[in-house]
């Protein structure tokens, strides 16, 4: 059953896209005019779109800085935060 | 019908019992025990009960109260449920450490003194490290090892901390601390008790821990240690600011190791640290409001994180892998297993209607309500990080994405025995129902006050609204960097580094020195015999695990089948110097307090 209902949705991949580009839309719009802002702490908050543009500037420097910081060359020296598996073998 | 029998009692009994439960006897009895203890805790009232005088101490091993119930409650429940995945598991040894853990985690809850918390804290160490032994794999041992190790560093820390405090103060009650005013001792426990709660520095051997523990053994594991070191920092520490940077760190930290993980496993112990990280800056925020968030968040992340756990576990189980780079594609072959999981991540990521989402928020709730916007925002921050990783990293790396799994994998991939099944099953109910129905968790909360507060805001437009952005636009920014975040075969240097390859090298220069002490040490001991002045001595001989083990039959036996296969494996005598050093510390500070 969970197997067929995902097969599909594969089958169909360039709809289910569309229709989750469509739900961030109206999510947006959702938040724009509808969403009372009243417990809203800071002024920043009540802009319109704040926690989208939040939540993707999120993900994207998580993603960036976590890589940068495990791949980068320390000390100049050969070591890196992400190592080959076999780094702590004798 | 007394009002307390300790749940604690029940388990750690039935855990002694347990090897005269054989054959068909066994299932019905792993079921017993737990549900037994589950219910002592609901038929407890709010007093004090246990209190018992030994030597000089008032000890005191039942306190009822509202913050202990609430961490009692959801620990003999999760105790049922992880006994419940682990039905199949035939070796008696591996359910009596899971339980003498379990034991030892609601001994620490519902102590209200210091000596008590100790020998509880200690046994829960002690035990737990079984269930990463009993994976059995070669780097088991050193493993198990070095998690020994660290926590009896950690609990060294801490009993030097409340004995300071004996001696200034000659109180051993276990309650909140004078937080505004902290001296050496409040920063001795401070650093025992969030070692346990796996704060950066002191993190390093969850991941290291965890991810080789055995597959039900790591649901256990993934549950007690740190959220009853969040209940011991709630009781004693509650409104140490540093706590609330030190939680915002590990919130971070965990967030971006979980980025470079290759290890499912290893993935979702890095987020016990970042989520963990909540209540321990709920805790330094120190309000109502907060502590209520962190007994809420230490509530609802135990049932996500062990259903987690239990779903990764399963993979492993049935696969034999846990890294990403070895698997993919399995939604054909394990689909139950991915909707439970997928339940967790959506849980653990704080989806409306699923349980993240009205205990966390609470913590960031309490945060603003102080104004530390810093907090609070940070905090949130790292929620999209929660989802990018468990919500999205994990069910896609594992049951979609790119098919990795070998031909072997791929044909032992299949949904996991009915226990298993049947326990995510129960874990997935409660998690969408703490979601669903939020009197069920905050009319458990300490203050009944702030509870209900919440509550009218929890489910208001704008929350939801908030949360769906930052999760839905998170999702885009994962598939639109699917790339970047492919499974790479490497291992993350973490803290451990300093006593792996750090304590080699010191090892390797002091080599003949340590080598000749310790045998000189070695026959000093026996000659003088400080073993009798051990066995005879107070609450520190609990120390002596030879002397734990004389409990658990078969276990001393194998202690040493194990310390002397680890000879060849290790430098050194490893097994024998944790248990000196530890021996001569408490023997120095028993020394010092009643010389």
């Amino acid at each position: 059953m969970i197997v067929k209902l995902i097969d599909y949705l594969r089958d169909r991949l360039k709809t289910v896209i569309r229709l989750c580009y469509v739900v961030l839309a109206l999510l947006v719009v959702y938040d724009v005019t509808f969403v009372d802002k009243h417990s809203a702490h800071l002024a920043i908050e009540t802009l319109p779109g704040f926690w989208a543009v939040f939540g993707f500037v999120a993900c994207v420097l998580i993603i960036i800085l976590s890589k940068w910081y495990g791949h980068i060359k320390w000390f100049g020296s050969k070591f890196r935060i992400m190592s080959p598996e076999d780094f702590y073998d004798d | 019908m007394t009002e307390f029998i300790h749940p604690g009692f029940v388990l750690i009994t039935g855990a002694l019992l347990l090897p005269f439960f054989r054959g068909p006897a066994l299932k019905p009895y792993l079921m017993l025990v737990p549900i037994l203890a589950f219910i002592s805790v609901l038929n407890m009232q709010h007093g004090t009960y246990g209190v018992v005088n030994f030597m000089d101490w008032e000890l005191t091993f039942g306190r009822v109260d509202a913050l202990s119930q609430v961490f009692g409650y959801i620990m003999t429940l999760m105790c049922i449920i992880g006994s419940m995945y682990g039905l199949h598991v035939k070796d008696p040894k591996e359910h009596m450490a899971a339980w003498m853990y379990v034991g030892g985690s609601l001994g620490v809850i519902y102590c209200a003194d210091y000596i008590t918390l100790f020998i509880f804290w200690e046994l829960m160490a002690f035990s737990s490290v079984f269930l990463v032994w009993f994976r059995k794999r070669k780097q088991s041992l050193p493993t198990g090892y070095r998690y020994l190790l660290v926590h009896t560093a950690g609990g060294l820390i801490l009993l030097a901390g409340f004995v300071l405090r004996y001696k200034a103060t000659g109180a051993l009650d276990f309650n909140l601390l004078d937080v505004d005013h902290p001296t050496l001792y409040t920063y001795l426990i401070m650093v025992g008790f969030i070692l346990n709660a796996a704060v950066p520095p002191f993190h390093a051997w969850l991941p290291d821990a965890y991810g080789e523990a055995t597959v039900s053994g790591a649901v256990f594991m993934c549950a007690f240690t740190t959220k009853t070191a969040v209940y011991a920092l709630a009781r004693g520490l509650a409104g140490l600011d540093i706590l609330i940077v030190l939680g915002v760190i590990m919130a971070l930290y965990g967030v971006v190791y979980a980025v470079l993980e290759n290890d499912s496993r290893r993935l979702l112990a890095y987020h016990i640290i970042s989520q963990v990280g909540y209540m321990v800056a709920g805790v330094g925020i120190g309000t109502q409001m907060a502590i209520n968030g962190a007994c809420a968040h230490a509530f609802a992340h135990i049932l996500y994180k062990g259903l987690l756990f239990m779903g990764c576990g399963s993979v492993l189980y049935m696969t034999g892998k846990s890294k990403f780079s070895e698997l993919g594609g399995l939604y054909k072959k394990m689909p139950w297993a991915f909707v439970f999981t997928l339940i967790g991540g959506l849980s653990i990521s704080a989806f409306p209607l699923f349980s993240g989402f009205v205990s966390k928020s609470m913590i960031v709730f309490a945060g603003a309500e102080l104004h530390l916007y810093w907090a609070s925002f940070l905090l949130t921050l790292a929620s999209a990080g929660t989802f990018l990783h468990t919500g999205l990293k994990v069910p896609y790396f594992i049951w979609f994405g790119k098919n990795n799994c070998s031909k072997e994998t791929w044909e032992k991939a299949a949904d996991p025995p009915w226990n298993m099944m049947v326990a995510m099953a129960v874990a997935s109910f409660l998690c969408i129902f703490i979601g669903s129905y939020t009197p069920y968790l905050y009319k458990m909360l300490p203050y009944q006050t702030e509870a209900a507060e919440y509550a009218m805001h929890v489910y208001s437009s704008y929350h939801v609204a908030e949360s769906l952005q930052i999760l839905l636009f998170t999702a885009l920014g994962f598939f639109l960097f699917i790339k970047k975040l492919a499974p790479e075969p490497t291992i993350s240097i973490d803290m451990d580094w300093f006593y792996r390859i750090g304590g080699r090298k010191i090892f390797w220069l002091a080599n003949k020195p340590i080598q000749g002490f310790d045998t000189w040490f070695s026959d000093v001991y026996r000659t003088v015999g400080l073993y009798p002045l051990m066995t005879t001595a107070k609450f520190w001989s609990w120390f002596d695990w030879h002397g734990i083990d004389g409990f658990v039959d078969g276990l001393a036996r194998l202690v040493r089948s194990i310390g002397t296969k680890l000879r060849t494996v290790q430098d050194g005598r490893l097994q024998y110097n944790i248990y000196y050093a530890v021996s001569i510390v408490a023997v120095l500070i028993v020394a010092y307090v009643f010389g």
